[in-house]
């Protein structure tokens, strides 16, 4: 195989970025912050719902999560059915108990066959934020500008009225995804997480505000892919918070996405930990959980 | 291809009506051995190789067979001990091949259901009449070796075929437990029969904490109380079903059957608020008493949906 020339040619080999959404900036260099409550440290919970089909096409990639035995996979089907039927129902009861809202990111399969879902989550005063069409939808670079936007706004005919937010199936994107979702008018996006704080993407359609979302953190990361204990997550969180609260002094109020995945921390042998992170937070001063679009809100006012 | 399974419809956990188990027990308890026979030198499916790199697999073989030899005895006697049945789930060819552990669970009034004729023959592609003749060898073979008629279906290796679910409800077994979407039962949609789609699990089967996830005895054993706790609690509201599926070739070996003593010690101490049952037992009860207020709760949250398994 031979390589080309220009292989060894670097137009975008500049002071900065090497894209035009934001600019580069040292976290040092940062405007300070400030959140409601006086809270030095902003929370939101990120609930994935998603549906997972039985016959998946794996396009352009396997979605993490997906069937894995030939057809029918019948036991993966059911595992990850099992977070929406029982384990998000214990996920909104330990919310509940604390009194705190989170943002639940929805696919639109999951709006249209499981309405009481959508139902329970609305009136116990969540959010809700889009999150594509279903796992088998990946945002993608093989996709023209029509077949994005076309899978955004078939996305959001079946969310509430007034949903803002958006979570890419997978946190995929193609290079002009968040081009599209400001054309859609999509306020914030929870697929990047380049910083500690909220950071405005500008496109030729507008500007969506990139709530940072953290893998290192997720559950799913954490609890199923690399195996660790429910003590080791909830000691993991904790830190974090620590560590944030004693950063405020330098560098303002930041924030944590922290992702709960209803079919992973959602069984009935972890739920405990959920609890008991949401008693430390409440226990701790300076920390307030609010909702992504809340924090895009205060973030977006103070711009 | 069918993008769902529609083998049970959308039933939000928050709100049931309340199952009772008899003697107004909150959790119904149950642990299935898995007694099973991995063929020396397998037939290969097209779908599926039975072991990853090569056949025979030595290790892989007389570890299934440490299991049949030594670890099936060990668990046995533990169970003893807790006053436990087990509800076996069995290759049916080892009734052929190892009779003598067939009579160690029928002497201790233990429950058999099929798990087809060897872990080593999948599903995938049978037709319908080969679907069939497995469930035939599998009701014969348990019924001639114990006298016992079986009445629940895991299929070998959890391999399906768009028709196992409708096949079994025909054959007038009680229970699947080839689902995993739920903490309790609930009525799977099969062209005729009543069949439940009963909790087994796979989160706290020992194959997934021990081999999938490698977890240490310890935690296997913290999880399972934790995994206890919660459906008890949960139980109040509405009966909740644990089961504990178990393969002696991994929680029968020496460095882990101890340290699962201590979950049994602690779920044997909740006795007053725990039905210790077997498959058929809970589906017998759940059938009788649950299976039309759960079709007509589901009814009434209007998340009926109709048709059967793989049929719209």
């Amino acid at each position: 195989m031979n390589i080309p020339k220009d292989y060894l040619e670097y137009p975008k080999r500049s002071y900065g970025q090497d894209h035009d959404y934001y600019d580069w900036g040292l976290a040092k260099d940062r405007t300070k912050l400030s959140w409601d409550n006086d809270a030095k440290v902003a929370i939101s919970f990120i609930i994935p719902l998603e549906f997972f089909p039985l016959n998946p096409s794996g396009e352009p990639f396997k979605h993490p999560g997906a069937m894995v035995t030939p057809y029918p996979d019948l036991r993966h089907f059911t595992v990850r059915d099992y977070g929406n039927r029982v384990g998000v129902f214990r996920i909104l009861e330990a919310l509940d108990a604390a009194d705190v809202k989170a943002t639940f990111a929805v696919n639109s399969e999951i709006a249209r066959h499981y309405p009481p879902l959508l139902e329970a989550i609305l009136s116990a005063g969540h959010e809700i934020a889009a999150h594509g069409k279903s796992t088998d939808h990946i945002h993608h670079e093989g996709l023209t500008a029509e077949e994005e936007t076309g899978l955004i706004e078939s996305t959001f005919t079946h969310m509430p009225r007034g949903t803002r937010g958006w979570l890419s199936p997978a946190r995929n994107q193609s290079s002009k995804t968040l081009e599209h979702l400001a054309q859609c008018d999509v306020d914030y996006c929870l697929d990047w997480e380049m910083d500690q704080v909220p950071v405005t993407a500008t496109t030729k359609n507008g500007t969506v505000t990139l709530i940072p979302n953290s893998y290192e953190l997720s559950d799913f990361t954490l609890l199923h892919t690399r195996r660790q204990s429910e003590e080791a997550w909830l000691s993991q969180m904790k830190a974090s918070i620590d560590l944030l609260l004693e950063e405020h002094v330098r560098f303002g109020a930041q924030m944590l996405n922290l992702t709960l995945t209803p079919y992973v921390i959602g069984q009935p042998f972890r739920i405990w930990a959920l609890r008991g992170l949401l008693a430390h937070i409440k226990d701790t001063a300076h920390v307030s959980v609010f909702t992504a679009g809340d924090i895009a809100s205060q973030f977006t006012k103070q711009k | 291809m069918h993008v769902t399974p529609n083998l049970y419809d959308y039933w939000p956990y928050a709100g049931r009506p309340k199952i009772e188990w008899p003697g107004g027990k909150k959790l119904a308890f149950w642990i299935a051995p898995n007694i099973e026979f991995y063929e020396f030198m397998p037939r290969g499916n097209p779908k599926r190789q039975p072991w990853p790199n090569a056949i025979p697999n030595v290790q892989q073989y007389s570890q299934r067979d440490f299991g049949n030899r030594v670890g099936h005895l060990r668990l046995m006697e533990l169970l003893d001990r807790h006053n436990l049945r087990g509800s076996v789930s069995l290759n049916v060819a080892l009734c052929d091949h190892h009779p003598e552990i067939i009579e160690d669970c029928v002497k201790r009034d233990w429950e058999f259901f099929s798990h087809g004729i060897y872990n080593t023959r999948y599903s995938y592609g049978l037709t319908p009449q080969q679907e069939q003749a497995v469930l035939d060898d599998s009701i014969e073979t348990v019924e001639k070796a114990t006298g016992q008629r079986i009445r629940g279906y895991l299929a070998p290796a959890l391999t399906h075929t768009e028709h196992t679910l409708d096949l079994i409800a025909e054959n007038d077994f009680w229970y699947s437990c080839d689902l995993f979407q739920d903490d309790q039962p609930q009525p799977l949609k099969t062209k005729t029969g009543k069949l439940v789609s009963m909790p087994y699990s796979l989160e706290v089967n020992d194959v997934i904490t021990y081999s999938v996830m490698g977890f240490d005895p310890d935690r296997y054993t913290d999880i399972l109380k934790r995994h206890f706790d919660q459906l008890l609690l949960e139980g109040e509201r509405s009966g909740t079903v644990m089961c504990i599926p178990l393969h002696a070739y991994l929680v029968s070996q020496p460095n882990r059957i101890k340290m699962f003593e201590q979950a049994l010690k602690h779920i044997r101490a909740h006795q007053d608020d725990v039905w210790f049952a077997t498959g058929s037992e809970i589906a017998k009860h759940f059938i009788d008493n649950y299976w039309d207020s759960s079709l007509e709760d589901i009814k009434q949250r209007g998340m009926m949906t109709g048709g059967t398994g793989f049929a719209s």
